[in-house]
Order: structure tokens, then C-alpha cells, then sequence
């Protein structure tokens, strides 16, 4: 089966620095993959590669954006990037917080819309249509992640544990096929990251979403990702099921230190 | 006390206030959005009345009369400027958006300096008479000596747009992308908002409303040059630096506040001093209240 995302020896160079090297990583569709490593090994730096924040120095990275196409997304903006079908959330919270929690799901809504000023301008029929129907879409996704309660508020009057959610609600409003999760669940308490577990299972069943996630919290990562990728310094140190990934000693190493012996 | 000199210079501030409003709306939208003080965008409201003028005077040739000739000249002038601001973004600040600051604004200044030039070069350095084209109502006549036809036009063209505005920028798809991309451009990209789509477009709104308010204070006054975008420039950056940068509401008080101060100041202290009010006014927000009247620390922008 070929992949959804298929990433070929992708390098990133800052300057002198090596930032990643030559990473290879494949993404099924509806698969949940999961990216861990110590702090500074390259995640997140691979998440702006993906998305068009940066642009790789080297290697490339292929898309299945449906219908059989096949798009490298070396070199793409990061909206066409995310209008092909791949949304992030952020480790740290990012929502517009001066708009309300609906409002910042229209926005996700935005690459799925067309009415450009023209039809704003005029109030045609047409936009006035897709204004009312991407309104209902997304009233229904603030449903789904438990915030229509909150729709009307400003995002960053919500609880943590909500902004979380609603961040995830705005990268689902884009109708992504793949969806890069960075460290979701940095800051919760385990019952918020219970339920976040809970939110991403339904996430992969209802939509068959296609999952890439950045996580500390190894019970979420052991008990979410069917396949683990570890990198290290800007490589790949080891990949596998969670329980090879778990018993490989480069990884113990990576994480534990050279002379730990667990 | 004279009531109705003290009236008239109510309504001539509320006048210069409209026009400085228009213009500096302009400037908070582009700094909301690309954190970039525009200085051409003065530039901008002169070639609308400059465009303005040359249509009237072929209409005028052909024979065409009145309002007629004023709506169709403004219609050019809008599309004519709005076509300049968003050539100007792709080739001065496009090609400098991750440049430092800095060289984006020396970029601004340097774009202002050609257009004038342009200007004068194409057309002439002399002050051209713009024929005054809204009829004096006949209703009007008993306070004719408190305010003009042309003013009342002014306050009503001023607040229609800025109504339209604020509909737009709150409720349509646009609207919001602008806010977004305003708050947190990567954030917006990431989103699936097109950013460069949004800054054309915010470009394009802001030079279309300046070169609305070139040609009706063109056609109040009488007369134009090439340099009358500069000063309206300055004060307009005044006026939106006084209402804090960055806040739509905050330039359109801004403007208000201007003009009225610069009114009742020439009105009641001195006219040679009319420019120098401005300045002061800037240096004295600068000093007291950085953020501006409806600044804050995080306002929100476009």
C-alpha cells in the first residue's frame, strides 16, 4: 500500500547546524504514528519541513492528496500545504485569541470556502449561503469537541483544557487527511490527557484521520501510536511497534544515558 | 461667546476629521497586518484625486454634468488607486517580507518620494483648480455660513464607509481571514488562509478608501498638487499613532480628535500655526501614551 506521507531522507540545515539528517518516515493512511525523542531532536523542526514552514535543504517529502496525486510538498506554501489535506496543532497554544472559539474554527473552514470581497462586498446569494453553511459546520465540530458552550467566547478567556480543544476542532475544520499533533498534551493533568486519548480514538474512527503526533507522555504514545519513530541529534534512531521501540537499547540509551542498565 | 463660529469650527473639524479618519485607516489596517508604516500610502490618496481630476475633465469635454461626473470620477479614482496599492505591495514590500523592518519602511519612503515626482513629472508642479461638483441645496441655505453641501457629503460618504468596513472586517470569510492574519500571520497560513491573498487585499481596501477621501476633500477645497499627499500623509499617521496603531476604531477617533484640535486651535489661537498642532500632538502621545487613546498592550488589529 503506499503511503499517505512519504518522507525520503529529509535533511535541514540552519547555517551549520544539522538540524535533521537524511530522515526517512512513512505515514499510512488512518495509522497512528508516533514522533518522540529528548528535547531539541528535530520534531518539530520535521512538523515545519512538513507544513511548508521551512523549506528543506534537502530530500523530499510526497502527499496523497487524492484522486491518486501524488504532490511533493517541498517548496509549497504553508496554506497549500494545509489545503491538500495536512493541519497541525502547535505545542504551545496558538488560536486567535481575540476571536471567539466559532470564529476560529471559521477560519480553519477558510481553504474549504470560496466567496472571495467580491461576493463579500455585493452580499450575493452564494456567499451569503457558504457563510451560513461553514457556520453550521463549524458549530457542529465546537459540538463534537465538547465547546459549543464556548462558542461565542474569546478563545483565550476559555479554560486550558478547552484551548486545547479547540485548537484541535480548528486543524479538523480544515478536513485534513493527516493530522500532526505537537505534544497535545503538554500542560494537562492526567484526566485531561484521558480524555484527549478518548477525543483522538474517536478522531481515528470517525474520520479516519491519519494521525502524526509529537508526545512526552509515553502512556499516550504507547497506548495511541501503532507505529514509533524515535529520533535523536537530527537522526532516526530507531522505529518499530511500541513494544520494539520500547525494548531497543539505542532508545534506552537516548532517553536513560549510556550507563543505565534498566 | 459666538455660537455660530464656534459651530462652523465644529463642523470644519469634523470635516478635516473625516479625511484624516479615511487616510489613517489605511495606515492601521497595513500595520496591523504587516507591522509596516506605509508612508506612501499619503501618495496614494493624491493620485485618487489626481485621477479624479483628469476623468472630470473628460467627461466635462464630453459634454456630461453634475453628480453624474463626480460618482464616475470617484469610481475611477478608486479603482485607479486601489490598482496602485496593490502594484506598490508586490514590488516595495513583497519581495521585503522577511527582510528586517527597517528596510521595508526605507522601501515606503522611497515609493513615496517616486509617486510624488511621478506625479509632478506627468502632470505639473502648479496647484490645479478641482471644480466643486456637489450642488449647494437650496436647504441648506440658512446655515451656509456653519456648513458647506460638500461637508455634509463628506460626513455622510465617511461614516457609510467606515460601516462597511467594520461589516466586513467582523462578518465575511475575508474579514476574519484579515483579523487572523493580523493576530498570528503563521498561524493563519497554517490555517489555510492565503496571507499574501489577504495582504493584497488589505492593501487594496485601504488605498480604495484613501482615494475616496482624496476626491471629496479635492472637491471641497478647489484645488490640488502633487504634494498634498504628504502633509495629509503625516497627519492621517497622526491621527491613527493617536488612536493607537493597529485599532480601526482608534483611527477613526484619532482622525476626529485631530481635526477638531487643529479646528478650534486655527479658530480661536492662530492660523499660521495650523500644521504645527499636529506635531505637537504627536510628540505628546508619544510621550504620555505610546499605545494611543485605544491602544493596548495587545489591541486588536487590522
Amino acid at each position: 500500500m503506499t503511503p499517505l506521507l512519504d518522507i525520503r531522507r529529509l535533511t535541514m540545515d540552519f547555517g551549520g547546524l544539522r538540524a535533521l539528517e537524511a530522515i526517512d518516515l512513512a505515514v499510512h493512511p488512518a495509522q497512528t504514528v508516533a514522533l518522540i525523542g529528548p528535547n531539541g531532536a528535530g520534531k518539530t523542526t520535521l512538523f515545519n519541513c512538513i507544513t511548508g514552514i521551512y523549506r528543506a535543504t534537502a530530500g523530499d517529502a510526497r502527499f496523497q492528496a487524492g484522486e491518486g496525486r501524488c504532490v511533493p510538498l517541498r517548496g509549497l506554501k504553508p496554506n497549500q500545504v494545509t489545503a491538500l489535506g495536512i493541519c497541525r496543532t502547535f505545542q504551545n497554544i496558538r488560536l486567535f485569541g481575540h476571536m471567539s472559539a466559532l470564529e476560529n474554527v471559521l477560519i480553519g473552514r477558510h481553504c474549504r470556502t470560496r466567496a472571495g470581497i467580491a461576493g463579500a462586498i455585493l452580499r450575493s446569494r452564494r456567499a451569503r449561503d457558504e457563510e451560513r453553511r461553514a457556520a453550521a459546520d463549524s458549530f457542529r465540530l465546537l459540538k463534537k469537541f465538547g465547546l459549543a458552550g464556548h462558542a461565542d467566547a474569546p478563545a483565550n478567556s476559555l479554560p486550558y483544557g478547552a484551548q486545547r480543544r479547540l485548537e484541535i476542532a480548528r486543524a479538523m475544520a480544515t478536513e485534513p487527511r493527516l493530522l500532526l499533533l505537537d505534544e497535545p498534551a503538554a500542560g494537562m493533568n492526567p484526566q485531561e490527557t484521558r480524555e484527549l486519548n478518548r477525543m483522538i480514538v474517536q478522531l481515528r474512527e470517525e474520520e479516519g484521520v491519519a494521525i502524526l503526533l509529537i508526545e512526552h507522555d509515553m502512556r499516550l504514545v504507547m497506548s495511541l501510536a501503532q507505529h514509533i519513530c524515535v529520533v535523536d541529534y537530527g537522526r532516526k534512531i530507531a522505529e518499530g511497534t511500541p513494544g520494539q521501540v520500547r525494548n531497543n537499547p539505542a532508545v534506552i540509551k537516548a532517553y536513560l544515558g549510556e550507563d543505565d542498565n534498566a | 461667546m459666538n455660537w455660530d463660529y464656534l459651530l462652523s469650527l465644529f463642523m470644519g473639524g469634523l470635516t478635516r476629521g473625516s479625511i484624516y479618519a479615511l487616510i489613517a485607516l489605511g495606515y492601521t489596517m497595513v500595520y496591523g497586518i504587516i507591522s509596516l508604516i506605509n508612508f506612501a500610502h499619503g501618495e496614494i490618496y493624491m493620485i485618487g484625486a489626481f485621477t479624479a481630476l483628469i476623468v472630470i475633465g473628460v467627461l466635462t469635454l464630453a459634454g456630461w454634468n453634475g453628480m453624474a461626473i463626480l460618482l464616475i470620477a470617484a469610481a475611477a479614482a478608486v479603482v485607479y488607486a486601489a490598482a496602485y496599492g496593490w502594484t506598490m505591495e508586490r514590488i516595495a514590500y513583497r519581495p521585503l517580507r522577511r527582510a528586517p523592518r527597517l528596510s521595508a519602511l526605507i522601501s515606503a519612503i522611497g515609493m513615496s518620494l517616486f509617486l510624488q515626482n511621478y506625479v509632478r513629472m506627468a502632470q505639473t508642479a502648479n496647484f490645479l483648480p478641482f471644480p466643486n461638483l456637489i450642488p449647494d441645496f437650496a436647504c441648506l441655505k440658512p446655515v451656509a455660513h456653519i456648513v458647506r453641501a460638500s461637508e455634509i457629503v463628506i460626513y455622510a460618504v465617511t461614516a457609510l464607509v467606515m460601516l462597511l468596513l467594520t461589516l466586513l472586517v467582523k462578518f465575511t470569510r475575508m474579514g476574519k481571514a484579515m483579523r487572523a492574519t493580523a493576530q498570528d500571520r503563521e498561524m493563519a497560513m497554517l490555517s489555510g488562509v492565503d496571507v499574501d491573498q489577504v495582504i493584497s487585499l488589505t492593501f487594496i481596501i485601504g488605498s480604495a478608501i484613501a482615494a475616496i477621501g482624496g476626491v471629496l476633500i479635492a472637491s471641497h477645497v478647489g484645488q490640488i498638487n502633487f504634494y498634498i499627499g504628504f502633509l495629509a500623509g503625516i497627519k492621517a499617521f497622526v491621527a491613527a499613532v493617536l488612536g493607537g496603531i493597529g485599532s480601526m476604531p482608534g483611527a477613526v477617533l484619532g482622525g476626529l480628535v485631530l481635526g477638531w484640535t487643529e479646528s478650534f486651535f486655527t479658530g480661536y489661537v492662530s492660523s499660521d500655526y495650523e500644521d504645527v498642532f499636529a506635531f505637537l500632538f504627536l510628540v505628546g502621545i508619544l510621550i504620555f501614551r505610546p499605545s494611543g487613546l485605544l491602544g493596548r498592550k495587545q489591541t486588536e488589529k487590522v
